[in-house]
């Protein structure tokens, strides 16, 4: 086949592709923003996407702390720095580590438990139901999944920050011989609002894009078993893809004064 | 062919759509009756659920007019378009029931999510209508993956008749099922059918089912209705695709597409 052509197809079907998207971003958001809400679909969806996720989370950004702290107190003797870890820490914590382990972390888990479900709705034309039922199915299945995690991603990534620092403690006392009380002070003075803050705004749109990625490819699944596990490594792999994105533009964003 | 006094109660004009390069509706005419039962028999891949999806809205016609009761539906959007498919039960091939909802709460579905009914009249009203398939309340705990296909059937007409819809449409209803569950979903059809004094629109590639439940059948070859008439003459349509169809022979004028085009 000519190399052009190629080139063009892969292209049209890019932008096929995020047209789709667009337009289906567009239908989720402003139903959003009509009634009904589905109060108890979201609060089911927080305990799903959010309580679910606190053991794996917390696992990943205790460890994630720990070693944090080991590879600092490293490069930070080098120059005699040993005292900016407990501060390195929390910012890297905060600022970064939180939220990206915590949004890889669930777009794993639930990301492709989003798109499996729904794609398994869509081949067993459930979807079609709910639409003969008289029930927008971007109302019923999406919006509850895209607010649910929207809510419950801040939450998560706040306790995540909290047990990331005390995995750093953790390393610093038991390994490096830290004093216990002087590396807690050393933490609190240098916590500041903008560090947690950054981090709980990168969170939420974590959340956005991992329910959006997991609803879209399992909305658009097709064929049987294997058009669904197509849509769940879809869902995984882009959701994953675009928070590290979202990730680096919120950054240059957020800290582009200063 | 709808009778003359009434106008028909579900009518396509000319509906085409294709998917790609690929035309599926060639130009559909049909009119349905009110109080009718019309079964569009033909081959798989011969456009029935596409032409079905059509007139429930889930896919758009590319041309083509549809009116439900006279009122033009193809583009219609938001609540005048939940105003028509309040209007409509339908009954998918695999049944469709959410699987995360008890049976109960699927029959009840409609009520509760499109019409706002209160819970406990809803869950009434779903335990009536499961007691008109043949199955007891305490069904209606259960949830579907604990049931047969039979009964998931059942639960599906239940869901597809609770809110009493003026036109009901069925989709491959035999499917699936073993000659006597098949028979007993086809009287269960027929009661529900009257009872509501509904307009009825199957497809199916059953003849059996299709002698049973229709008026009248029509039959779809190629993205076209090629025939249509009572039951009663399907066997002597004179129709050489009718007939080849009906009596389920090989070679004939219908070339089955045995390699993938």
């Amino acid at each position: 086949m000519n190399v052009f052509a190629h080139i063009g197809r892969v292209f049209l079907k890019f932008l096929e592709e995020t047209g789709r998207l667009s337009v289906f971003t567009l239908d989720a958001v402003t139903a959003t923003l009509r009634l009904p809400v589905y109060w108890s679909l979201i609060v089911q969806q927080m305990m799903r996407i959010g309580y679910f996720s606190l053991p794996v989370v917390g696992l990943t950004a205790f460890f994630t702390g720990g070693v944090l702290a080991l590879q600092i107190y490293n490069g930070a003797s080098r120059y005699g720095a040993e005292t900016f870890v407990p501060v390195v820490v929390l910012v890297g914590i905060t600022r970064e580590l939180g939220p990206v382990i915590a949004g890889l972390m669930v777009a794993g888990r639930v990301g492709a438990a989003i798109a499996a479900e729904i794609g398994t709705m869509r081949v067993t034309e459930q979807i079609d139901a709910l639409t003969t039922l008289a029930t927008n199915p971007v109302k019923y299945l999406v919006v509850p999944r895209l607010v649910a995690a929207v809510i419950s991603m801040p939450i998560l990534v706040a306790i995540a920050d909290s047990i990331g620092v005390f995995g750093g403690y953790v390393a610093s006392t038991q390994a490096l011989g830290f004093n216990g009380p002087i590396y807690l002070e050393n933490t609190m003075n240098g916590l500041t609002y903008d560090d947690v803050s950054s981090g709980l705004i990168k969170a939420a749109v974590f959340g956005f894009i991992i329910a959006l990625m997991g609803c879209y490819n399992g909305f658009h699944s097709k064929g049987g078993a294997q058009g669904v596990g197509q849509a769940t490594t879809n869902a995984v792999v882009s959701a994953s893809i675009l928070v590290l994105a979202a990730n680096y533009i919120l950054t240059s964003v957020i800290f582009s004064h200063g | 062919m709808a009778d003359g006094r009434s106008p028909p109660k579900v009518e396509l004009r000319g509906v085409k759509k294709r998917f790609g390069s690929k035309v599926v509706l060639d130009g559909i005419d049909l009119a349905i009756g009110r109080g009718e039962s019309l079964v569009v028999i033909g081959g798989s891949g011969t456009g029935k659920s596409v032409m079905l999806k059509c007139i429930l809205g889930i896919v758009r016609p590319d041309s083509g007019s549809i009116k439900i009761g006279g009122e033009e539906v193809v583009g219609v959007s938001g609540s005048q378009r939940d105003k028509v498919l309040s209007r409509f039960g339908m009954l998918f091939q695999g049944a469709a029931l959410f699987d995360s909802l008890p049976v109960w709460q699927n029959v009840a579905f409609g009520l509760i999510q499109g019409k706002k009914m209160p819970r406990r009249e809803a869950k009434e009203i779903a335990i009536t209508k499961l007691g008109q398939v043949g199955l007891g309340a305490e069904v209606g705990e259960l949830f579907p993956a604990e049931l047969s296909g039979g009964m998931q059937k059942r639960v599906g007409l239940a869901r597809a008749i609770a809110a009493d819809p003026e036109i009901i449409f069925f989709d491959e209803p035999t499917t699936g099922l073993d000659p006597i569950m098949a028979d007993v979903i086809n009287d269960l059809i027929i009661k529900c059918v009257r009872e509501l004094g509904a307009t009825a629109v199957s497809i199916t590639h059953d003849m059996v089912s299709a002698r049973k439940i229709a008026d009248r059948i029509a039959m779809l070859h190629k993205g076209r209705i090629i025939w249509q008439g009572p039951t009663a003459e399907i066997a002597r349509s004179g129709n050489p695709y009718v007939d080849q169809f009906v009596h389920g022979r090989a070679d004939g004028p219908i070339e089955m597409e045995v390699r993938a085009a």
